[in-house]
């Protein structure tokens, strides 16, 4: 029985948090359900939605990875539409659009690794450095694209465009690749040494460090990595919309740090979970589409973000303070 | 029996301060030596010289019986000597297993981590040093843990980073007796595995208690070496301790 117990409590330790935010979600969908069943039942509401999700997902799992570091950023709402210029103005000036998805991924890595440097060199705060650096960026893209968009509709005709965002019989892929992105996150945080190490960096980095981790090089390569995410969610969203146009990623900005907190990883750093993340995604995004689909006006959606930011808060209080 | 270090007339100074003055001192194996001195004796220098952070500027350290040269942090930890410091150095959400392999996983390639293997070692570790709790196991956060547990964890960790020497810096401050009686019986479990603890407190009991032998340290220097049959009651210790500092 005790044995079975520490094995419950454990689980519990583990897991908590993720099942918080499941159980959030749940809750959602039955009031959705509930308050009105003909928008719900409604394929083309989830449609939507699962448009909606991959891009968040991209955006909101590294930070997941980042936050759980001790660390946070802003600046990849900005690095999501630098990465998209850099992509579409390359695809526009004829080169071949597979090298320019690389190349894309190539810049959010670099913005992330420099972002990264500055703050850990210099012990900036991540919060205030990286706002500063949301803002300079977005200054950048405006101004090199003198504000305006790029269309790429050559795009279509390249084989990345069905392998990577296209419809497998009415099935879009980028739900696919958002799937593996997932799966790939999963292992790579509980599994993997990068993942715990960050864990150990953000629980206590005097301890990380006594212990021989780089803790300076794991928080940069979160950073990198927070980056590369959110360059493949521009690129992605670029091609879906065969459009580039400056002020892209600033909605996704705020939602994302909320699918982070909503999906149950706490702000102290030390713990996160994938999983959890997953469903904060589907609580924003339904909370973004189904508000409007289920016939409320848009002001509600606002109002119901705060709520469950609120909620979720309130959640990780009962899950436990942070343990010393 | 073998020594695993030994420290000959080891003398460091800072600036113009000697803050360690021809100290000698062995550690057996096998052996639970206490090091007791006020604050300010010199025993933080003392060990930061035994795991190598500092490196004597005279005298001499052998690793059995073998003198070696430009001693450091990476000579020592190879020598298989570590250290738990009072902050024993764990995260304290993370798992007991977490911690035990911090910074030294159990890898496959590409950096994927073994984990049954790692939780079974783990498991074997904290039942070795004597957990014996069925409310614990490989997987329970550190957190959850007791003071005197947490450095059950520490030293399980030592264990697994080959430690033949651990040393226990403080082990027992801020423990209630109940905890300080679990920190001794994990002592004792790592003496049985025929390793050495050098065991540092401010507590003379705590020192009495779990010591084969004694160093007492005064302003630097190694003032009297005591073996546990020379002395019968902790008070005999305490005034010889009395006796000898700020005697010589």
């Amino acid at each position: 029985m005790s044995k079975n117990n520490s094995y419950l409590s454990n689980y519990f330790h583990r897991n908590g948090r993720a099942l918080g935010s499941i159980g959030y979600f749940v809750l959602l969908m039955v009031i959705f359900l509930i308050g009105a069943p003909e928008a719900w039942i409604r394929p083309n509401l989830h449609q939507s939605v699962f448009v909606m999700m991959p891009t968040l997902i991209f955006l909101t799992i590294p930070l997941v990875f980042l936050v759980a570091s001790g660390e946070i950023d802003l600046s990849f709402a900005s690095t999501y539409a630098v990465a998209a210029y850099v992509f579409a103005l390359l695809v526009k000036n004829g080169v071949d659009p597979a090298i320019c998805l690389v190349l894309g991924i190539f810049t959010g890595a670099a913005i992330g690794a420099l972002v990264g440097t500055l703050i850990v060199v210099f012990r900036l705060s991540s919060l205030v450095a990286s706002l500063g650096v949301l803002f300079l960026l977005r200054g950048v893209i405006l101004l090199l694209s003198n504000s305006r968009s790029i269309t790429i509709m050559e795009v279509e005709n390249h084989w990345i465009y069905p392998l990577l965002v296209g419809n497998f019989y009415g099935f879009p892929m980028q739900i696919f690749w958002a799937a593996i992105f997932v799966i790939f996150c999963y292992y790579f945080f509980n599994k993997h040494v990068f993942g715990i190490h960050i864990q150990h960096v953000g629980d206590n980095s005097v301890s990380a460090e006594q212990m021989g981790i780089n803790v300076n090089a794991v928080k940069i390569k979160a950073f990198m990595f927070v980056g590369v995410g959110a360059a493949i969610g521009g690129i992605f969203t670029t091609m879906i919309t065969y459009t580039f146009f400056p002020t892209q990623g600033f909605g996704y900005l705020l939602l994302a740090l909320a699918a982070v907190f909503v999906g149950g990883t706490p702000y102290w750093g030390g713990l996160g979970t994938i999983i959890g993340a997953v469903f904060g995604v589907g609580i924003i995004a339904y909370m973004e589409i189904g508000i409007i689909a289920i016939g409320w006006s848009g002001e509600w959606r606002q109002f119901f973000n705060g709520l469950i930011i609120l909620l979720a808060l309130l959640g990780h209080r009962l899950h436990g303070e942070r343990v010393r | 029996m073998e020594n695993i270090i030994e420290l000959d007339n080891v003398t460091k100074r800072f600036g113009g301060i000697t803050a360690l003055n021809k100290a000698s001192l062995k550690v057996t194996r096998g052996e639970v030596v206490g090091l007791i001195g006020d604050n300010g004796a010199g025993k933080s220098t003392l060990i930061k010289t035994l795991v190598g952070v500092y490196s004597p500027d005279e005298g001499d350290i052998l690793i059995r019986g073998k003198k070696v040269n430009a001693w450091n942090a990476l000579k020592a930890r190879e020598s298989g000597i570590e250290t738990v410091f009072q902050d024993r150095a764990l995260t304290p959400q993370q798992s007991i297993v977490k911690n035990i392999f911090m910074g030294k996983e159990l890898r496959y390639p590409f950096g994927f981590i073994k984990e049954k293997e790692q939780i079974f070692e783990a498991n074997r570790l904290i039942r070795e040093i004597g957990f014996t709790s069925k409310l614990i196991n490989a997987e329970s956060p550190v957190g959850n843990l007791s003071g005197g547990e947490r450095q059950g964890v520490a030293i399980a960790r030592a264990i697994y980073n080959k430690a033949e020497l651990i040393v226990l810096d403080e082990p027992t401050n801020n423990l209630s007796l109940n905890e300080t009686q679990k920190v001794f019986d994990f002592v004792l479990n790592v003496k049985k595995s025929n390793r050495s603890v050098l065991f540092i407190g401010h507590n003379i009991y705590h020192v009495y208690d779990i010591s084969d032998r004694f160093v007492i340290l005064d302003r630097g220097e190694v003032v009297h070496k005591l073996d546990k049959n020379d002395i019968s009651t902790p008070e005999e210790l305490m005034k010889i301790m009395r006796d000898t500092i700020g005697a010589h």
